[in-house]
């Protein structure tokens, strides 16, 4: 399980690489929002995939580890947040390209 | 309330509040009050933390390592302070010259943007540094964006996008940093750190300092800060000349310092110190505008802040905070000159300006003095600074970098007289205003380097008392972790 996470990272960080080195905005951004979600991965196989229970006093080992969850849950949020800035910044460079002629 | 928390809650709340108020003058008013506020509680917490060593403020009262801390030392508290007076100052000169992109939103993102630094300064938390970091790179966006053009917002989107990167970088050396010793607070880091296999902490270490590069802007990480420093109205582009950059160099100082510390003259470091402050000097020099000129001579003397940090010594630390107190002073005061300039004659092109000296000579000292300082013409804290920085590379050995950084100081003079004599000297323009306001905020950053290069003792003392401090990170760890 491990082997593939890893391997899943790889492919999202080359994947996001890969668009971010295009032309087109729509594709950069989605580019760095599969570059985030590899990020977000790593944080998840930081923490060990070793635990099967919620980690609640009276529950039996292995645990999972808490930490990682809220971590990941905090930069989706902000990865959320940066990814609706980057549309609306890229949405208002087609707005004005149109004003301008 | 707790002192750490004063200079997060207080930029916060005057934003929120802001953003409320239907009057553009009640605007202002609490906006300047807020950030008047603001430097009080942070100059009142660099006091505290010389004093108690470290303030600590545990939310939700949960011990550390378990809880988030605010940990503010010397060091952050000192970033704090100079921060908050500096956005104090650029506040009053965009209430000067009122750009017709800032509206009623402005002070919203100005005020986050402030909290967002503080934060990034005064937390005990790795991960918490990485939250704080992207407050202060939203708000920062969102000024850098707020009424652009379309060439704007291309170049703005770079900006956004390289620093995007970085800051994934960031997370995922904290998730790497987790997985090697189990923790991310930085005082349970620095005491774990020792035992933990190298294996999953050099690659860590190495990509927190790549993103912490990215944001400090070192060779060869720097190619977005040029465009995106040309973007803004003059007064925020003068304060994140002054300040961004110098939070990315905070968190090396941080990570090399409390994390990982240095034990003796890094050479990769000091390799990138030196490319840095020659790449920089050589980009100014071919360009042809006042603020551009000035934007490549940050990344110029980001190399000499590195190159402290790099040497690994208490005594080179203190040096490399010395110059980053006095640089963010004379940089921003420099950017605002330009400001002045650029909002009263509507450029900031060399071909297009000249006699300004003529024309506003207290302008003209205010550009001279911060520019001398900048080269480190004695008797002003750039010439100090570099002192410091010169004596601690000799001591270490590193007589190449030291060669290389006495030469970069050349050019940098020759770049500051290339502004001089194309904008300031000959034949006098036809005089527009430059309101007094304005020269109050140039005046209110630009005195520092004057106070730090004839009196600057207790400043040093200052630098080298927190440069100590992190060069023993046992007691800043004992007093995080001493709720246990």
């Amino acid at each position: 399980m491990n082997l593939v996470l890893a391997a899943l990272v790889g492919l999202l960080f080359a994947a996001g690489t890969w668009l971010l080195l295009g032309q087109r905005i729509l594709r950069q951004v989605i580019g760095l929002g599969l570059i985030a979600h590899g990020a977000n991965l790593t944080v998840l196989l930081a923490g060990g995939l070793v635990g099967r229970h919620a980690p609640l006093l009276g529950n039996p080992e292995p645990r999972a580890d808490p930490l990682p969850q809220a971590l990941i849950l905090t930069a989706i949020v902000i990865g959320f947040g940066i990814t609706a800035f980057l549309l609306a910044l890229g949405y208002r460079m087609h707005a004005l390209e149109e004003d301008e002629g | 309330m707790n002192a750490a928390a004063a200079p997060v809650l207080i930029p916060l709340l005057t934003g929120l509040l802001c953003v409320a108020l239907p009057s553009r003058r009640l605007r202002w008013g609490v906006s300047v009050t807020g950030g008047t506020a603001c430097v009080v509680a942070s100059v009142w917490l660099v006091a505290l933390a010389r004093a108690h060593t470290v303030v600590i403020l545990r939310f939700g009262n949960w011990p550390a390592p378990f809880g988030i801390v605010f940990a503010a030392d010397l060091l952050g508290a000192l970033m704090s302070a100079i921060g908050s007076w500096v956005a104090l100052c650029t506040l009053l000169a965009l209430l000067a010259q009122p750009h017709p992109r800032l509206d009623g939103f402005f002070h919203g993102g100005w005020h986050l943007m402030l909290a967002g630094m503080n934060g990034a300064f005064l937390t005990g938390d790795l991960f918490n540094l990485y939250v704080f970091f992207e407050v202060l790179l939203v708000a920062s966006y969102f000024l850098l964006t707020l009424g652009s053009t379309r060439r704007q917002a291309r170049e703005a989107f770079t900006y956004v996008a390289s620093n995007l990167v970085a800051s994934t970088l960031f997370l995922v050396g904290v998730a790497l940093l987790y997985a090697a010793v189990g923790s991310v607070n930085m005082a349970d880091l620095s005491v774990r750190m020792p035992d933990a296999s190298p294996g999953l902490v050099r690659p860590a270490v190495f990509l927190l300092a790549v993103a912490f590069g990215v944001k400090a802007a070192i060779f060869p990480l720097y190619a977005w800060l040029p465009h995106a420093y040309v973007l803004p109205p003059g007064p925020v582009a003068a304060y994140f000349g002054g300040m961004l950059t110098k939070v990315g160099v905070y968190a090396l100082y941080r990570l090399f310092t409390t994390l990982n510390p240095l034990r003796g003259p890094e050479p990769t470091l000091v390799t990138v110190a030196v490319l840095t402050m020659v790449f920089g000097v050589l980009g100014a020099l071919a360009q042809e505008e006042v603020r551009r000129i000035l934007s490549f001579h940050i990344i110029s003397q980001i190399g000499y802040m590195v190159f402290g940090l790099a040497l690994g010594t208490p005594q080179a630390w203190a040096a490399g905070l010395f110059y980053v107190l006095h640089h963010i002073g004379v940089k921003t005061a420099l950017l605002l000159v330009s400001a002045a300039v650029e909002a009263s004659y509507g450029t900031g092109a060399l071909r297009a300006l000249s006699g300004l000296a003529h024309a506003h000579p207290f302008l003209g000292l205010s550009f001279a003095i911060p520019a001398l300082s900048l080269a480190g013409i004695p008797p002003l804290s750039g010439f100090w600074a570099k002192v410091f920085v010169v004596e601690a590379g000799l001591r270490a050995g590193e007589a190449f970098a030291v060669g290389a950084s006495l030469a970069v100081s050349l050019l940098t003079l020759l770049s500051m007289s290339k502004i001089f004599t194309g904008a300031f000297w000959g034949p006098s323009p036809e005089r527009e205003a430059i309101p007094a306001l304005h020269y109050l905020a140039i005046a209110g950053v630009g005195v520092l380097t004057l106070v730090w290069g004839l009196g600057g003792g207790w400043l040093w003392d200052l630098t080298a008392t927190a440069a100590e401090r992190l060069a023993d990170p046992g007691v800043y760890a004992q007093t995080v972790l001493g709720g246990r």
